[in-house]
């Protein structure tokens, strides 16, 4: 799976009323969401999205509600039909396959979790969890074999014949995820997944999520509005506000460098030790002999650690092949958890 | 003074429309009255089949028989045991053979509205267009007083079982089509997504998600759907139509009180274990949704 096809979302738009295709020059030449709704009553839902997801990897969609993330990942498996634009899957644009060629690419490329977990009420965990599989066409025993190893490995084993209403919500949510996990597709969508689970379960949850992703290396679209659950899963993130993309990038270059006042307001509260890596902090010009050693591209809270622990005041960054590639200390590694990032 | 009186249509106006439909009716009835009333062979013949069976078996065997399925469907010795308690009562006082008859009548008139409302509940459920033409039928044949299309119906097969069961079935059919409708339509929209973003095909999501989670609505109409025909068994006998209805219109006919109320109860009694079967049947297939994370 290592060799995991990317997404690339080119120009996308998307804007809800009758005529919307006529009003997206409209946007192209500038004019704003307010003026558009207030002229010509028509909802700017996307504007001019590109962002290229990686194959294989955690591609994270932030943004607070109304920002359009949810109906940017709707396009992906064209829930919603965009106004414009491409969203290509390799080779495939997705906004140009027909009714049975998208039937296909849902069924087998894509899988989804949804926010409000969305279980079919009438039926157990099992058949919940073999629900895609069914609809492929797959004979019921085969598939209720791979069903099983996905509830086992999400935790639920032995809860199979139970219905989705006599299980916890972090529970159901499980469901969701072996829901998903069972059509084995590439592709899996994540619509604010954890976003209704307690705070304790949520984080459990992303550890599964990390642990599965691990293995699986699927390429993953997140969506949260959780900065903090932002930094913690993606591999990239981008930040959408009103419509449009206004900065990505990996969680250090958004914490490190936003690109506006909205986006260090929204980073100014973040726990920096578990976002900025050694690496960024180290001074590369000096090596130093034995000592304390730390690995590189762990993050500074680990490296802080280490330092409180030994009780040495500087160490060694080594990089894979055990060679030193510069040198770490405390002082840098505390100013660099505790400044805020200013515009 | 010429504005007091409404200007309606003179007599002769009214006449010559009066006669003009009429003779298309008629015309219509006899071209096509024969070949319509063929079509209904079929049904004419499983109903008086139905009938039969339950009147010339003998009665501990249709006793038993309906009391297991009161049981199948409900599941509830109370309501098992009430039913047997309200039927041998009836055959006490000779009401055994009327009683099967509407039985028998009430049933097959039943498996039609189910056969052809639930089908048209979808249609209905799927396209705003087909919802705003049927709406109005419905409401039509809810309220049109039914001796009014009963005319035509009289007219094509006389009076008898199949008259009476087409006038049963249209009066008690719109709770079963409107039921399914709305059934449908109020099911949760983020499970219907969820069915679309794995693929399913508009067959696959009603089959697996539209219909299953419909299921209680729907039952609750063709509960509405089985009183409404019970309440039209006394209708029905003025066109012919055997069973507990005619020894009620005799009954008033003649001022005999007792029979009338004997006769009555008979029919509240059967709409009673009709309708606590079909709930507890319905409540049944809720099973899923009972039992909540404490």
């Amino acid at each position: 799976m290592a060799d995991a096809t990317g997404i690339e979302v080119k120009n996308l738009y998307k804007i809800f009323g009758p005529s919307g295709e006529e009003m997206v020059q409209k946007v192209k030449d500038g004019m704003s969401k307010t003026e558009l709704n207030e002229k010509f009553n028509h909802v700017l839902g996307l504007n001019d999205i590109n962002i290229s997801m990686p194959g294989g990897k955690i591609q994270v969609v932030m943004g607070l509600s109304g920002s359009g993330k949810s109906t940017l990942i709707r396009h992906i498996n064209r829930l919603i039909d965009p106004t414009a634009g491409e969203v290509l899957y390799g080779s495939e644009d997705v906004c140009k396959m027909s009714q049975r060629e998208l039937r296909e690419f849902r069924r087998h490329k894509t899988a989804m979790v949804f926010q409000k977990f969305a279980l079919l009420p009438h039926r157990t965990v099992m058949k919940n969890a073999v629900y895609g599989l069914e609809i492929q066409g797959v004979p019921a025993k085969e598939a209720e074999e791979r069903a099983a190893r996905w509830i086992a490995r999400v935790g639920l084993e032995g809860f199979e014949d139970h219905y989705p209403n006599q299980l916890s919500g972090g529970m159901q949510q499980r469901v969701g995820l072996a829901r998903a996990l069972t059509n084995d597709a590439d592709i899996l969508l994540m619509d604010e997944a954890f976003s209704a689970l307690d705070p304790l379960i949520r984080m459990d949850m992303q550890t599964v999520l990390l642990d599965l992703q691990e293995e699986l290396q699927k390429t993953i679209v997140f969506i949260t509005h959780d900065l903090d659950e932002a930094l913690r899963l993606g591999d990239r993130i981008a930040v959408l506000r009103d419509g449009a993309v206004i900065q990505q990038g990996t969680g250090q270059e958004i914490v490190l460098r936003p690109a506006d006042a909205y986006i260090s307001d929204f980073v100014r509260e973040v726990n920096r030790g578990r976002v900025i890596l050694v690496d960024t902090v180290m001074d590369t010009s000096r090596t130093l002999d034995g000592g304390l050693t730390i690995s590189s591209g762990i993050m500074l809270e680990e490296a802080a650690k280490s330092f409180a622990e030994s009780g040495q005041g500087e160490a060694t960054v080594v990089n894979d092949d055990g060679k030193p590639i510069g040198v770490l200390n405390v002082q840098d590694t505390i100013s660099a958890m505790v400044t805020p990032a200013t515009h | 003074m010429d504005w007091i009186e409404f200007p309606s249509l003179s007599r002769g106006s009214l006449r010559d429309i009066r006669v003009t439909v009429d003779g298309t009716v008629d015309t219509f009835l006899g071209a096509y009255g024969e070949a319509i009333e063929h079509a209904f062979d079929p049904l004419k013949d499983f109903l008086i089949w139905l009938e039969d069976l339950l009147i010339s078996s003998p009665w501990p065997i249709v006793l038993a028989v309906l009391l297991g399925i009161v049981f199948l469907m409900s599941r509830s010795y109370k309501i098992v045991a009430g039913s047997l308690f309200s039927l041998i009562l009836i055959g006490v006082f000779g009401m055994w053979e009327d009683t099967m008859r509407t039985i028998a009548m009430v049933t097959v008139c039943t498996m039609l509205a189910i056969l052809l409302g639930i089908p048209l509940g979808i249609l209905m459920s799927r396209s705003e267009r087909v919802q705003r033409w049927i709406n109005p039928i419905l409401d039509l044949m809810q309220t049109m007083p039914s001796f009014v299309y009963l005319i035509p119906v009289v007219m094509i097969f006389g009076i008898g079982k199949v008259a009476g069961l087409i006038a049963i079935v249209v009066y008690a059919i719109p709770p079963t089509i409107r039921l399914t409708n709305l059934g449908i339509r109020l099911v949760d929209q983020d499970v219907l997504e969820a069915a679309d973003a794995f693929g399913s095909s508009p067959w696959q999501k009603l089959v697996n998600v539209q219909l299953p989670l419909a299921l209680p609505t729907i039952m609750a109409g063709i509960n509405q759907t089985i009183m409404m025909a019970l309440a039209m068994v006394v209708v029905a006998a003025l066109i012919g139509v055997k069973g507990l209805g005619q020894p009620v219109l005799n009954a008033i006919a003649n001022q005999y009180f007792f029979m009338g109320v004997q006769n009555g109860l008979a029919i509240v009694a059967i709409a009673i274990i009709f309708d606590r079967a079909t709930q507890a049947y319905g409540k049944r297939l809720q099973k899923h949704s009972e039992v909540l994370h404490g």
